[in-house]
């Protein structure tokens, strides 16, 4: 999760990702930041994240990001 | 049969009758003969083409869901002795299977349309480059009425199918109806199986409240239609044909004119989609977000014709910037080029591709494909100038002010009409051509001389324009500020609901651009 949150802060340091559950859905994170969270996560966490798991629901928070990635990792 | 016709609000007003008075178990099959029949009106011929996608679509998910059950079923009874390894095997099999006949669905779906809509462009094309002057002959090729909306739709049933997010639907003829749902058949919303069939297959008893949403809905959509779109359009067709005489200051008038026709075309053609499934209980994606409130290029695209937007990112955009060739090119560039520049590769790569992909969905011709790379360019250089942005604002402090929303909101319009031009004019070289004249040989006295009443309108045309304008805007206006739905807060009040309603109807009877010397044309995205 730190690794995760590491990514995040990188692209928005200002979004409190403890909290914010709407990250989607208010457009905090955009298309743009979107890929490169995939990227990163390929990179850093070694976890493909496919294109039909690129839902607002898996990306909206930090948590549910996270719990993605353990899924994939255990699928 | 346009939206416009008569014939249209006639066919509308049985099928509505007979949608409530048919059993309940009867609806759906009502609205797949209606959509026959309406799409029949237009062209017999279409229906073999409309009727050959959904057979392949309907054919192809439900051998997709068999793959994808059949590995289930097995993953399933083998759970203990399988290796994790042993387990993503065999997934990636039935997901290469699985893809074989996406595959073949895909081709054969966007391969109608590719035929269709795109052979004479590539024929002319071909000529052009051999400069034979009597090279390859172009084709006598039907293109139904469409094509692009309903191959999209198809589409993204095959894809969200073969993904396993729904389940293929197994009646045919439900399948069929998802395809030519004739409300949103011509122009859209691009609706998902997943949002639309529950709604669509249900059984719908009359309800007075959402009937009556419905209408005012309907009414306001042929307001925009025909006392606005089509009025307005009579001033700028001499505007963009004959480009010797109307230049300079014309392009930027008739820029703005369109930019007012092409709103409320669409959003009129939409809002009469969603006010008659809205009649019948059915519920369909917004399609429009006020768009010309948006402050950069970005948000106008996440609120114009939003169905095609969220299409091309999650089937074209999203598995071509995760696929694993571009997160190897995006660990490569970012290697040998930099973290900084190394990340956008990829990005403005998959991006490049989605607009020239959004281009050429418009229509086959250069103009089109010119205009999604401008769309492209716009967004990358204002993506690349955001650091400067936030300088800018750092200093000056000027970003929640309001007159700096006014400042971006109209910016963002008057780039996105510029762009909007290569919709308009011949060929590209024309518009660049009567973009650069804007700027180079603009003439105010057009404005005062009384050039402007030598487009075919008259005082009173532009005075009902002109409210009709206000009208709209104030309608924009008190949605985005009070965030409100002003059909639920009219709702509340009978008597003023009546009241709009036949304002509406006396406007567009008394009003609306049809009748004699009038054309009333078919809608501006219908040819897409």
């Amino acid at each position: 999760m730190e690794e995760l949150l590491e990514i995040l802060k990188e692209l928005h340091a200002d979004v409190d990702y403890d909290t914010c559950e709407t990250l989607v859905d208010d457009r905090i994170i955009d298309s743009f930041d979107i890929i490169s969270i995939v990227a990163e996560v390929d990179d850093r966490l070694d976890v493909a994240i496919p294109a039909e798991e690129i839902i607002p629901e898996n990306f909206n928070s930090a948590k549910a990001l996270w719990a993605l990635i353990e899924r994939l990792e255990n699928d | 049969m346009l939206f416009t016709d008569y014939s249209f609000i006639l066919f509308v007003a049985v099928v509505l009758l007979l949608y409530y008075i048919v059993p309940r178990k009867m609806q759906w099959p009502l609205l797949l003969v209606a959509s026959y029949y309406f799409y029949y009106c237009d062209d017999w011929r279409y229906l073999i083409f409309i009727t050959v996608t959904s057979v392949a679509t309907w054919s192809c998910a439900l051998i997709m869901d068999k793959i994808g059950g059949k590995g289930d079923a097995y993953l399933k009874a083998h759970k203990a002795d399988m290796s994790k390894e042993e387990r993503k095997a065999y997934k990636a099999q039935v997901k290469h299977k699985k893809n074989m006949v996406l595959l073949l669905s895909l081709l054969i779906t966007i391969g109608i349309l590719a035929v269709t809509k795109y052979t004479n462009f590539v024929i002319n094309n071909i000529n052009n480059f051999l400069k034979a002057g009597n090279g390859i002959r172009a084709m006598d090729i039907i293109v139904p009425t469409a094509i692009s909306f309903y191959t999209f739709q198809a589409a993204s049933y095959l894809i969200d199918v073969s993904r396993g997010t729904i389940k293929a639907e197994k009646n045919f003829f439900k399948m069929a109806l998802f395809v030519s749902f004739f409300p949103q058949l011509v122009q859209g919303p691009i609706s998902r199986f997943g949002d639309l069939s529950q709604t669509l297959y249900s059984e719908h008893k009359f309800e007075l409240n959402g009937f009556g949403r419905g209408l005012i809905r309907i009414f306001w959509g042929y307001f925009k239609k025909l006392v606005i779109a089509d009025r307005i359009m009579i001033a700028i067709k001499p505007m963009i044909t004959m480009t010797d005489k109307y230049y300079g200051t014309y392009v930027f008038i008739a820029m703005l004119f369109y930019a007012l026709e092409l709103y409320c075309d669409f959003t009129g053609g939409i809002d009469i989609t969603i006010g008659i499934s809205e009649c019948m209980g059915i519920k369909l994606k917004e399609n429009f977000i006020l768009p010309y409130f948006s402050k950069n290029v970005k948000e106008y695209w996440n609120r114009w014709h939003i169905t095609m937007g969220t299409w091309f990112t999650d089937y074209i955009f999203y598995p071509l910037s995760v696929s694993p060739k571009m997160l190897k090119l995006s660990k490569w560039s970012r290697a040998h080029l930099g973290e900084k520049i190394g990340k956008r590769v990829t990005v403005y790569l998959s991006c490049f591709l989605v607009w020239l992909a959004t281009g050429v969905w418009h229509g086959a011709a250069w103009n089109f494909v010119v205009w999604g790379l401008a769309n492209y360019v716009v967004i990358m250089v204002s993506q690349e100038l955001e650091p400067l942005y936030a300088k800018f604002h750092n200093k000056f402090h000027l970003k929640n002010t309001k007159g700096y929303a006014v400042f971006e909101i109209c910016r963002t319009i008057f780039i996105m009409s510029c762009i909007r031009l290569f919709d308009c004019y011949r060929n590209v070289p024309l518009t660049f051509k009567m973009i650069a004249s804007m700027f180079t040989k603009a003439n105010l006295k057009v404005y005062t001389d009384g050039s402007l009443m030598q487009l075919g309108l008259t005082s009173a045309d532009y005075t009902v324009l002109f409210i009709g304008f206000l009208i709209v805007l104030g309608v924009g206006i008190y949605k985005a500020q009070t965030k409100k739905d002003i059909r639920t807060e009219l709702m509340k009040n009978v008597p003023l609901f009546c009241f709009v309603c036949v304002i509406l109807i006396v406007s567009i009877v008394v009003l609306g651009a049809y009748g004699v010397g009038f054309d009333s044309t078919q809608f501006i995205y219908n040819q897409f």
